[in-house]
């Protein structure tokens, strides 16, 4: 797809909005949908930059990997883990139904 | 009196830090009240810390008994740390972001987090929803900056030595420093652990420094410094001795002035501080040759919005009302109740900003967006490594306006991206760089930004030492 052509309407907007586990309502789709075409069309100045041959840059610097022996280091406990959950069992987390 | 001085001080027999801490604690609420550049402060931690640091029977450190405050996002075993966000409200960190430790191993003692724009999305300091929103010490009728606007403006009222502890993604650090009169000192991406940072963007984040002179910036980013093992992309490269630097030869430097960042979107009053700025510099005997950047100029936002909002959404996937932060009922499915939390605590913004992210790495999307701007990336990277083949520091306005009255931000659209034009290419590309006062325009200070090639935090800081000696 060529940026300058970009253009959403309200069907890709809440399917995007599915996949971020966002629930829109009608106000909000009315409301971000000229906002998100707005923003795009100004994005769409990126297509007129000559990238095709260029090497794209994930990170500002140069990284290179970092290994360390494994071995076991210290972690946090269960208890440090499971500190700041309401939604706790048994010394797990407790989530929503995954099968109904 | 400044850190330097204080620490020296506090280290004597008689002081007492307990004593001290009291008294500005004292302080801070008041400020607070008026100001509201503090989301919470920390009067326990902060005592219980004074008393440890009295017990010593060695009292070392280059920070002993100082003052600190920290931006939100930063994580404080024990304090609640949401970066001022709803979704994080009651999170207490089991452990402390290593820039914070460095810095209470220096002997400093935590006073308050200070306020921020949800997540660090804002220019303004005004997408705060906990709280109410802090404002300027110039002109309670204007905005601190964002998104460290909290940090930037504490550090412009506290009448104690104090510095402050800030986050830049795309300029969050210069930004409010500019608005408010400060010194804000961002490093080079990597120079700083990200370790207990609650991310915005992981390729763009950058912790930073904010204090009243650039010797205390210096002495703040110095300590916080240094390889990691938490943060694999933390650099192998030795802390600077930034403190130590004799910054007032204006003579060795080579000052490159953006030509683009002092045109179209610029206000004439801020543009002709920044040039009176530079001029003084060069009367200290400054090379000063303008420069042009105009592919940053161009793309330089574009590319900066599409790669930050796109790791943002990633980033912010992780809140769903299960492990930290808020809880809500477990009802419905997975997909239901984190959709849920999610849909009832970001803000608008927060919404806004996740959808785009969302959108630009999706199937049939990613290639025309999420990684086009990170190609744009590698050579806007490129056209600020062949200026500084002929330059020490580039120098241009930090921010296009003076601090904005609330009344005008309430009629910006919410899509106001381009008010970051000047400091979004340097954080893009990573690169150090520090926005020191350049002087007035209509009662409120103007910034002046300098930025140096990666690593090159000395060049920064002895440019902008340069400038304060002059505009002081």
């Amino acid at each position: 797809m060529f940026l300058a052509n970009a253009r959403v309407n309200a069907e890709t907007l809440k399917r995007v909005a599915r996949n971020a586990r966002l629930n829109l309502s009608d106000d909000e789709v009315r409301e971000f949908l000229p906002q998100l075409n707005e923003v795009l069309e100004k994005f769409s100045v990126l297509g007129k930059m000559k990238v095709e041959k260029v090497k794209p840059s994930f990170q500002p610097v140069e990284l290179s990997n970092v290994l360390r022996e494994d071995n076991a280091l210290e972690c946090l406990t269960q208890e440090e883990a499971l500190s700041n959950t309401k939604h706790k069992k048994y010394g797990y987390f407790r989530g929503p139904k995954i099968i109904q | 009196m400044d850190a330097f001085r204080f620490a020296k001080e506090s280290q004597g027999k008689g002081f007492s830090v307990e004593h001290h801490t009291a008294k500005v604690l004292e302080k801070s609420e008041k400020l607070n009240k008026r100001f509201h550049h503090l989301k919470l402060i920390s009067s326990d931690y902060a005592v219980k810390r004074s008393k440890e640091l009295d017990r010593q029977g060695k009292r070392s450190g280059r920070l002993f008994g100082l003052p600190v405050s920290v931006k939100d996002c930063l994580c404080i075993k024990g304090i609640e740390s949401t970066a001022g966000s709803k979704i994080l409200s009651g999170y207490l960190p089991v452990s402390t972001a290593t820039a914070v430790k460095k810095l209470e191993e220096e002997g400093a003692v935590v006073i308050a987090k200070t306020a921020q724009d949800e997540f660090g999305f804002g220019t303004f300091s005004t997408n705060i929803l906990e709280q109410k929103i802090p404002l300027n010490p110039f002109d309670l009728e204007r905005s601190c900056g964002g998104s460290s606007g909290g940090s930037a403006g504490f550090t412009a009222v506290a009448d104690f030595p104090h510095v402050s502890v800030g986050e830049s993604t795309g300029g969050s650090i210069a930004c409010p420093a500019s608005f408010c009169g400060v010194v804000g000192l961002t490093p080079s991406y990597g120079r700083v652990s990200r370790h207990g940072l609650i991310d915005y963007a992981n390729s763009l984040d950058k912790i930073g420094a904010i204090a009243k002179t650039v010797r205390e910036a210096a002495l703040l980013l110095e300590l916080m410094s240094g390889k990691d093992e938490k943060d694999s992309t933390s650099l192998p490269a030795e802390a600077e001795k930034l403190s130590e630097l004799n910054g007032t030869d204006a003579k060795k430097l080579r000052v490159g002035v953006v030509k683009e960042f002092f045109g179209a979107g610029i206000s004439s009053g801020v543009s002709k501080v920044a040039w009176n700025a530079i001029k003084q510099l060069e009367s200290e005997g400054a090379r000063v040759e303008e420069v042009s950047l105009p592919l940053n100029a161009k793309f330089g936002i574009a590319a900066y919005y599409l790669i930050a909002l796109s790791e943002a959404s990633t980033n912010l996937a992780r809140y769903c009302g299960m492990r930290y932060g808020v809880h809500e009922k477990l009802e419905g499915n997975f997909d239901e109740y984190f959709s849920m939390v999610r849909s009832k605590n970001f803000s608008k913004e927060s919404k806004r900003r996740i959808i785009l992210g969302t959108f630009a790495r999706m199937a049939g999307f990613r290639g025309a967006y999420y990684v086009r701007a990170m190609k744009a990336r590698t050579k806007l990277v490129e056209e600020f490594r062949k200026a500084f083949k002929s330059f020490t520091v580039l120098a241009h306005p930090t921010m296009p306006l003076v601090a904005p009255k609330f009344s005008e931000i309430e009629k910006l659209s919410p899509l106001q991206y381009s008010m970051d034009l000047c400091t979004v290419p340097a954080n893009l590309a990573g690169l150090p760089h520090i926005s020191v006062n350049a002087g007035k325009s209509s009662g409120m200070p103007v910034g002046l930004m300098f930025s140096a090639d990666h690593l090159h935090e000395k060049n920064v800081v002895s440019a902008a030492a340069a400038l304060e000696a002059v505009v002081a």
